[in-house]
This record gives structure tokens, C-alpha cells and sequence, in this order.
């Protein structure tokens, strides 16, 4: 046995050893701190960027470029009102979520209460591989399998059986393309689905197993748990997950441009074609020579930025707000 | 003397058999009796054999150290074990003569006649009137005024309708541990259970809330079926009138309270009751 002695270390080399440590660590905190600041800063950046390359358009348009619906890239006219891709953006969203929230909910109760365990695992992976499919692979089924099914179901069931009903008739007003607000609509709820069932379920699971039990302690069916205790309980968090789809469906611009038209006009009938300002970018932007057309393009960006900062920034609170109220 | 010799006899008939004569004074009734109850998580084997019966009004007080089974079978009784898969109980549970254990049974409206206060208070994320109104709700269909009666009535009965009637509409959760735990009690009675499950109600409670607790439980016990596990064997003691002594899954013995306390026939029961371990 080796019996090394405390002084074998010498002071001297303890100080050099402390100051070394001592140097690597600042160079540490250095490193970690600029690459998190990277991201403030890229932030900012897109930010002064969009508001610089759209200055153009939104001070000769003023008001006129969220209120008006020509947009004419014409360059003997150059008259852009930014209405249509705006009205197209939140309307294909919200049919997205009217669409995926109830489906969403449903597969998350469906996991988290009533799926034998066996399947919960396989469903579960089945919706995480749903959420990695490219956004191209959608847009492409949308165009070539979904818009002609819907296309057929439309012009011959959906628009003949509300023809006289009266606000139903303009909404489904035909004769459908396929292609239009609608369709982009559905492939939207598709492409969410995922994130809202990952989420739910996800949340649905840190409702306390005691909290159940004493529900059905009571004679509480499974329906009356979830609907009266779990949804309740984790309402906060639903909300919050279905932002960050909502974002998404927000931004989404390949799956879009493909079936959505393309057509920058605002239409009462959801079976028309339309735009969004993802796919109004996508489309334009190689085109758009005119300094005018392409800083129009820019405030479209910048809209679509400002939209989905206050929807995810919303979904960050309160789903920040949830975790506080589950460690409480 | 003539009258002390010719008592003689039935005194002495009555020592050697103390159960007849109880049962021909009270006729006390078996509300629930389980029969070679066996129960299992997966392959591990909880309950042995348990053989016992819950007299009708009387409070039945389960002992025995942590992993015992005495949660456990309570847990039986409401067939809440039923929500988790690989969990399954074999024998037979009589309530009333009828076995609960028959997938036949209806869970929900058994779980609406045995009732079931759990360890930790559980408020509903809703407000204290909701709390209650929910598992009434479920069954019956009152008028708001019967609602209102029917809130008030369950509230004073778990001796919390003084500290909560002017913020009836307040949220459950913002109520002290002790005040949510009688709100869990209200809860159970307004259902109008025939028996009420108490698994450790006190054990998240301060000696205060407790003895309230301990209170209520002896105030329902004239007319619920009342079962109560705990950890606090002067509280098993204090509010019971059978006392079944659990260890390792099996009853040890099971028989009235102060017999328990002062004249155990087990060994292992005198030892567990003495603290020698456990």
C-alpha cells in the first residue's frame, strides 16, 4: 500500500491547477452565453430585416395594404393590398383547428383512458411518425389523391344538398376545383393532428391518478372523467398545444401552394381558390423584380411573422403557466 | 345467595360462548362479506385468503406495517383497481348477499353505493358547490333548490358548511388540506353511499384537522358502513369497533377493537400494536 502524503501536491501547483480551472470556465460560460444570445440576436435580426425590405410597400400603401384585396404585380400598375393572403391564412387555420382539435382530443383520451396498453405504444409512435412526414409528401397526396376525392364529393353531394339553405349555400358555393380554402384547410388539419394528439396526451398524463380514482369513486363513467375532471384540470395545457399547431398551420407553405389555387382574392365560398401569405411568398418571390412587388412580399413575411410570434408567445405562457400550477 | 347461584349457570354459558350472546343483543348485520379474497398485481400476490366481515353501522379499522394489503383491500371493495390493467382479485365480496366481484355488476352504481375518501385530499379542479354537485349529478336529477339543499346538507355533514357557505363558488383547490379532505368526505356523502371507504384520510392532516376528522367519522358511523385504513393505531383504537389486524397480505387477526387493544391472542399483533415492530 502507497501512502501518499497531502503535501506530495505542492502549493504552488494547486494555484496553477486553480487558475487554470478558473480560465477554462470563463471560457465555458463565455461559449454557452454567445451561442444563446445567437438567438436573440438572429431574432432581431429577421425582424429588422422584414421591417427594412417592406418599408417600401407599407408607406406607399399605408392602411391600404391590410384592407385592400388587389394585388397586381403588374409593372405598369404595382397595387398590392395584403387582404386576401391574410383572410386566406387565418381561414385555412381555423378550419385546420376546427378539424384537428376534436380528432386531436379524441385519439389523446383515447390513448391516455381507454387503449390497452399494447396498442397505446404502437398508436403512440404511429402518431410521431405522422408528425415527421415532410411537409412536400402532404402537399403532393393533397394534390393528387385528396383534391379530386374532394373535388367529386363536393361538386356532387356537398353543393346540390345545401343549395337552398341559405347561408350554408354561399359558404359551399361550387362549382369546386378541388383545389381551394377548403382542401388547404383539411391537409392543414392533417399535418397538425399529430402535435395536437402528442401534446394532449402528453398533458392528459400528468393528471394525478388519485384525481381519476375519486371520480370514479363516485360512479363516474370514463366520458364523465374526462369531460368533468381531466379536460379541466388540464385545459391550460390543451390550449397551449393547440397554439404551437396553430402556429404551425399558420406558416405551413408547401402542402398549401399545393392545393390552396392560388388565387389572391377573398371569396365567401370555402370551395374557391385562394391564397395564404406562405404561398403567396413561395410563389412570387422568384418572379418579383420590381422593388415594389418583392417589398410587398417582405410585409406579407413580416405579417406572417408578427402572427405566429403573438400565437406561439401565447401558447409559451400558458403552457408555462401549466408546469408551474403541476409543481405547485 | 339464591339469586347468584341460580345466575350462575348463564353466566358461565355466556363466557364460553361471548359471540351468541353479542349477536342475539344487537342484531348486528354483515354489510359486506368477503369471502377467500385473493388479490394480485400481476404475478405478486397481495391478499391471502381473507375471510372477514364489515358489521352494518360500525366502523371496521384495517392495521398492519407499509405493503400489508389493508389499502389494498379497500381498493376492492369499490373495484377501483379495475382502472389498471395486469390488477385482478379473486374470491368472493358480498354486499348485501350480492357478489360485487361479478363482472355482471354494474361498477359505476356499486361505486356509487360504496364511497371512498383517499390518503391525499382529491377537490375536482372546479368550485366547492361543483365539487359536490358533480358525483350527485350522476345519479340523481334535482331541481336547484334540492341541489342547493342537498350541497348544504352534505356540507354540514362533513362539518365544513360554517367555513365555506359565503365562498361556496370559490375554486375546491383553494380550500386548507384539512378543509379539502371534508370536502372529499362531503363529496362521498352526498352521493348518499350505503358504505364509506377511508384509505389513511388523516395521513396528510395536522392533529387538528384529524381529530375533526375522527369526529366526523364516529358522527357518520351511525349511519354509514364505515371502513377506515390508518397507520395511527390510536386512531384505529379511538374511532373503531372491529379492528382487523393485516400482515404480509393475510389477516392476522380480525375482532372487536378493544379485544384488539387489550387482549390479543396473536402474538404478532400484541407485538405490532406494542410497537415492537412494524
Amino acid at each position: 500500500m502507497v501512502n501518499i502524503p497531502m503535501s506530495s501536491v505542492s502549493v504552488g501547483a494547486r494555484d496553477l491547477a486553480i487558475k487554470r480551472f478558473a480560465a477554462s470556465d470563463a471560457l465555458f460560460r463565455l461559449v454557452t452565453r454567445s451561442a444563446a444570445y445567437l438567438v436573440l440576436t438572429l431574432l432581431g435580426a429577421f425582424l429588422v430585416t422584414l421591417v427594412i425590405g417592406s418599408s417600401l410597400a407599407l408607406s406607399t400603401f399605408g392602411v391600404g395594404f391590410f384592407t385592400t384585396q388587389s394585388w397586381n404585380p403588374n409593372p405598369d400598375i404595382l397595387k398590392f393590398g395584403a387582404l386576401a393572403p391574410i383572410y386566406g391564412t387565418l381561414v385555412t387555420s381555423a378550419i385546420a383547428m376546427a378539424l384537428a382539435l376534436p380528432v386531436g382530443l379524441g385519439i389523446a383520451v383515447f390513448l391516455t383512458e381507454l387503449c390497452p396498453l399494447s396498442l397505446r405504444r404502437a398508436i403512440g409512435s404511429a402518431i410521431e411518425l405522422l408528425a415527421g412526414v415532410p411537409s412536400i409528401i402532404y402537399g403532393m397526396w393533397g394534390l393528387f389523391v385528396l383534391a379530386p376525392v374532394l373535388q367529386n364529393f363536393e361538386n356532387n353531394y356537398l353543393v346540390p344538398v345545401v343549395a337552398d339553405v341559405p347561408i350554408l349555400s354561399s359558404i359551399f358555393a361550387g362549382p369546386s376545383y378541388g383545389q381551394g380554402v377548403l382542401t388547404a384547410g383539411i391537409i392543414l388539419a392533417i399535418m397538425v393532428l399529430p402535435f395536437i394528439a402528442a401534446v394532449s396526451r402528453d398533458v392528459f398524463l400528468t393528471v394525478p391518478a388519485v384525481l381519476k380514482e375519486a371520480a370514479f369513486g363516485l360512479g363516474a363513467t370514463t366520458r364523465e372523467v374526462v369531460r368533468k375532471v381531466v379536460l379541466p384540470y388540464s385545459r391550460v395545457g390543451v390550449i397551449g398545444g393547440a397554439m404551437l399547431a396553430l402556429g404551425r398551420a399558420l406558416g405551413e407553405t408547401m402542402a398549401v401552394t399545393f392545393v390552396i389555387g392560388n388565387d389572391p382574392k377573398v371569396r365567401a365560398s370555402l370551395l374557391a381558390p385562394g391564397t395564404t401569405i406562405s404561398s403567396s411568398i413561395a410563389n412570387e418571390f422568384a418572379e418579383a423584380k420590381e422593388p415594389m412587388h418583392s417589398s410587398a412580399l417582405v410585409a406579407l413575411g413580416l405579417i406572417l411573422f408578427v402572427i405566429t410570434l403573438i400565437v406561439l408567445s401565447a401558447a409559451r405562457l400558458m403552457l408555462a403557466r401549466m408546469n408551474q400550477r403541476a409543481g405547485a | 345467595m339464591s339469586v347468584s347461584t341460580s345466575s350462575t349457570p348463564a353466566l358461565s354459558g355466556a363466557a364460553t360462548s361471548p359471540a351468541v350472546v353479542q349477536q342475539s343483543a344487537t342484531p348486528a348485520l354483515d354489510k359486506i362479506r368477503i369471502e377467500n379474497l385473493s388479490f394480485f398485481y400481476g404475478q405478486n400476490r397481495a391478499l391471502k385468503d381473507i375471510t372477514l366481515s364489515l358489521t352494518e353501522n360500525q366502523v371496521t379499522a384495517f392495521i398492519g406495517p407499509s405493503g400489508c394489503g389493508k389499502s389494498t383491500l379497500l381498493r376492492v371493495l369499490n373495484r377501483i383497481y379495475e382502472l389498471y390493467p395486469n390488477q385482478r382479485a379473486e374470491g368472493t365480496v358480498l354486499l348485501d348477499g350480492e357478489d360485487i366481484l361479478d363482472p355482471k355488476q354494474d361498477r359505476n352504481v356499486l361505486r356509487a353505493r360504496i364511497g371512498m375518501v383517499f390518503q391525499k385530499p382529491t377537490p375536482f379542479p372546479m368550485s366547492i358547490y361543483e365539487n359536490i354537485a358533480f358525483g350527485v349529478r350522476l345519479y340523481d336529477h334535482l331541481s336547484r333548490s334540492e341541489m342547493d339543499e342537498r350541497v348544504e346538507h352534505a356540507l354540514r355533514g362533513a362539518a365544513l358548511w360554517n367555513e365555506v357557505k359565503d365562498k361556496l363558488h370559490a375554486s375546491g383547490t383553494s380550500l386548507s388540506g384539512g378543509q379539502q379532505q371534508r370536502l372529499c368526505i362531503a363529496r362521498t356523502v352526498a352521493v348518499k353511499p350505503e358504505v364509506i371507504l377511508f384509505d389513511e384520510p388523516c395521513s396528510a392532516l395536522d392533529p387538528i384537522s384529524t381529530s375533526r376528522i375522527e369526529e366526523l367519522i364516529d358522527e357518520l358511523s351511525s349511519s354509514y358502513t364505515i371502513a377506515i385504513v390508518t397507520h395511527n393505531m390510536q386512531q384505529a383504537a379511538r374511532v373503531s369497533d372491529h379492528t382487523a389486524f393485516m400482515y404480509l397480505g393475510e389477516l392476522v387477526e380480525f375482532g372487536e377493537t378493544q379485544t384488539i387493544f387489550t387482549a390479543p391472542k396473536q402474538k404478532k399483533t400484541e407485538e405490532y400494536i406494542t410497537g415492537r415492530f412494524g
